[in-house]
């Protein structure tokens, strides 16, 4: 290789080393000041020393925010909130997805339609209504008969299953797959479930990925607007409203960083792994416009 | 024949609608209802929990909040005539409270207060007056968000996307790199450049004043009203940019490699390849980045819930943070709601900017 290309080559990875950096060093720093006791973190984030896990190292933060907050337990809501509605979106979305593609059905156009034009609806603009109604809706559950959703579980879970984008990729996933399999498959008897459950959803494996990897970022990220107004009790609250127990009384920012780290570390090993679906998801809502 | 023919139509019509029907059921229960709520609730001063009736009260909620009013002063005057000048040599203003407190003699600028003021010529001062000047920045702060974080994010999206687009040995890494930030939760973002951001012992800040050999004087990023807004629009670009690249990126493989290699045949320089291959092939992209970057700064909430809660003294507030804050905090449904429909309107705005720009081409 002449001597002029490789200086333009290590320039660009040069270039490319230094933009990287800029996205690592606060994710670094977020890991590397959880292990530090809150003077020496102080003191470090003045010099380079912010980013070496140097000194007085150890996992206190950790044992001390966990003696602080119920942190389990918020995991725990968050997984399991989280989780619940994936899995019922997935289901829900993929029938109704089903239905619209290989059904006839009366007035199928005009619900499409409709369901198709809430996309452009953010939740931000519906959330103070949605407030209205979820605290005037009954519900019936373990602990008897209660006159509103605030507080619990499903209020964090049931208005957030359905989803336009979730009904649009499915659909248009359906419409490339050959329409003779569901034919062949109602002459031979089966019913419209059984096409869907055993002919359809078993080819349905990348889209279904895609799916639940932009419900998780969706719900398991952004669980903030929404449980502010909704979970006053603890009992319910997810991770990102736990964060509020680190800031009363003597904030210790060693113990935050520490909480940052356990909520987020799960999150990026689980993109590091599947980090091409990750993109590819991303990538296929640039499809929806 | 034709029985069995209007049975199965029938068989089909049940079946596809009960397979539909749960989801679109909650989709008309959590977004269609509400939505419509939305613009029902904002004509009427609905309370989250009142003892009184709501009632109805036409667009009093809008004009509450969009009410504006213009008002020109000429500086104070002495008995000899001359301007009055304080200290610093500047002409000395009647006080605003003066005309907003005054209902007989200037019923168009009672109850408003001071949003910002422009020096005129001639010393004469224009103070533009609000009825909810808290609505007002917000509102500009959101737009000017959006206005600023747009180009920005966009541009450097799609330069990261040509950095990482060429045959480089571990560009995958890279690319895994920078996409990073978008799967954290901007609560753990904003949190994380809370700490960065701070005045005394604040990262950015050190990391400044080292690369400038001690010249830089340290500020407090999120405690000033000039530098806070500005923060948050640049840790907001640092999360989102990765996203954006991902979708330039999509766009840039659809161009076919024939394409290059008639340029590079053809002898165009670098620039020439980009400027008459890449881009004319990106322009739905570009429609695409910019649409989704522009409802997403519309949307601005958590980085200023987590960062400031609006402050100082009112410089990031935004639109859909009063709305929470009015909608739940202060349980005032109809005001939140309010708020909710202008920024509905704000996105359809767009959203149907964006299909009139999408379908000249085809």
């Amino acid at each position: 290789m002449p001597a002029h290309k490789m200086v333009g080559l290590a320039l660009r990875y040069l270039l490319l080393i230094w933009i990287a950096m800029i996205f690592i060093f606060p994710i670094l720093f977020m890991f590397v000041s959880s292990l530090k006791p809150d003077l020496q973190l102080l003191m470090d984030s003045s010099s380079l020393r912010a980013f070496l896990p140097v000194g007085d190292i150890s996992f206190n933060n950790y044992t001390s925010a966990f003696d602080r907050a119920p942190i389990f337990f918020f995991i725990f809501n968050s997984v399991m909130i989280t989780g619940i509605t994936i899995v019922c979106s997935l289901f829900l979305c993929s029938l109704s997805a089903f239905s619209f593609v290989f059904l006839t059905w009366k007035g199928k156009g005009v619900v499409f339609a409709i369901i198709l034009a809430t996309f452009i609806v953010p939740f931000e603009t519906i959330a103070i209504p949605l407030l209205l109604i979820v605290n005037n809706l009954p519900w019936i559950g373990l602990e008897g008969f209660k006159t509103s959703w605030i507080n619990s579980y499903h209020v964090q879970i049931i208005p957030f299953i359905a989803d336009a984008l979730t009904i649009f990729l499915f659909v248009q996933y359906f419409r490339d797959l050959p329409k003779d399999l569901v034919e062949a498959s109602r002459i031979d008897g089966a019913t419209w479930f059984q096409v869907y459950r055993r002919v359809i959803m078993p080819l349905s494996g990348p889209i279904v990925a895609t799916a639940a990897i932009l419900k998780f970022l969706m719900m398991y990220n952004n669980q903030l607007l929404w449980p502010i107004m909704v979970v006053q009790e603890e009992t319910y609250r997810p991770v990102m409203l736990g964060l509020q127990y680190f800031f009363q009384l003597n904030t210790q920012w060693g113990e935050i960083m520490a909480y940052l780290t356990i909520i987020t570390i799960p999150v990026l090993l689980f993109y590091l792994v599947l980090q091409k679906a990750f993109i590819a998801s991303i990538a296929s809502t640039g499809i929806k416009g | 024949m034709p029985n069995n023919k209007v049975l199965a139509i029938r068989r089909q019509n049940f079946a596809g609608w009960s397979m539909a029907l749960p989801a679109c059921l909650l989709v008309f229960t959590f977004l269609i209802l509400p939505f419509f709520m939305a613009f029902g609730l904002s004509l009427t001063n609905q309370r989250l929990v009142s003892p009184n009736p709501t009632e109805f009260v036409g667009f009093d909620n809008f004009r509450q909040m969009l009410g504006i009013g213009l008002l020109t002063m000429e500086p104070d005057v002495d008995d000899t005539g001359n301007i009055k000048i304080d200290q610093e040599g500047n002409p000395i203003y009647p006080r605003v409270r003066n005309f907003t407190r005054n209902q007989d003699d200037y019923p168009q600028y009672f109850k408003k207060r001071e949003w910002f003021r422009i020096g005129l010529p001639n010393d004469k001062m224009l103070v533009v007056l609000s009825q909810d000047v808290v609505f007002m920045k917000a509102l500009s702060n959101t737009l000017l968000f959006a206005l600023i974080v747009c180009p920005i994010q966009a541009g450097f999206a799609l330069g990261l996307a040509l950095l990482i687009n060429q045959p480089l040995r571990g560009i995958n890494i890279f690319r895994t790199v920078y996409f990073a930030p978008v799967v954290i939760s901007m609560v753990v973002v904003s949190l994380l450049w809370r700490f960065i951001y701070d005045g005394q012992n604040g990262l950015l800040n050190a990391l400044l004043q080292m690369f400038s050999l001690g010249l830089f004087e340290p500020v407090d990023w999120l405690g000033n009203t000039t530098t806070a807004l500005p923060a948050i629009m640049a840790m907001s670009i640092w999360q989102g940019v990765g996203f954006h690249m991902v979708i330039w990126l999509s766009g840039l493989q659809t161009i076919p490699i024939s394409h290059y290699e008639v340029a590079r045949i053809e002898g165009a320089t670098r620039w020439q390849t980009f400027r008459y291959v890449t881009w004319p092939s990106l322009r739905n992209t570009a429609i695409l980045v910019m649409v989704i970057i522009t409802m997403q700064a519309f949307t601005l909430y958590p980085q200023v819930q987590v960062m400031t809660r609006g402050g100082p003294l009112d410089s990031t507030q935004s639109l859909v943070f009063q709305a929470v804050v009015r909608g739940y905090e202060k349980q005032d449904i109809s005001g939140g709601s309010a708020i909710s429909v202008l920024l509905f309107l704000l996105v359809l705005s767009i959203s149907l900017f964006q299909r009139y720009l999408t379908r000249e081409k085809d």
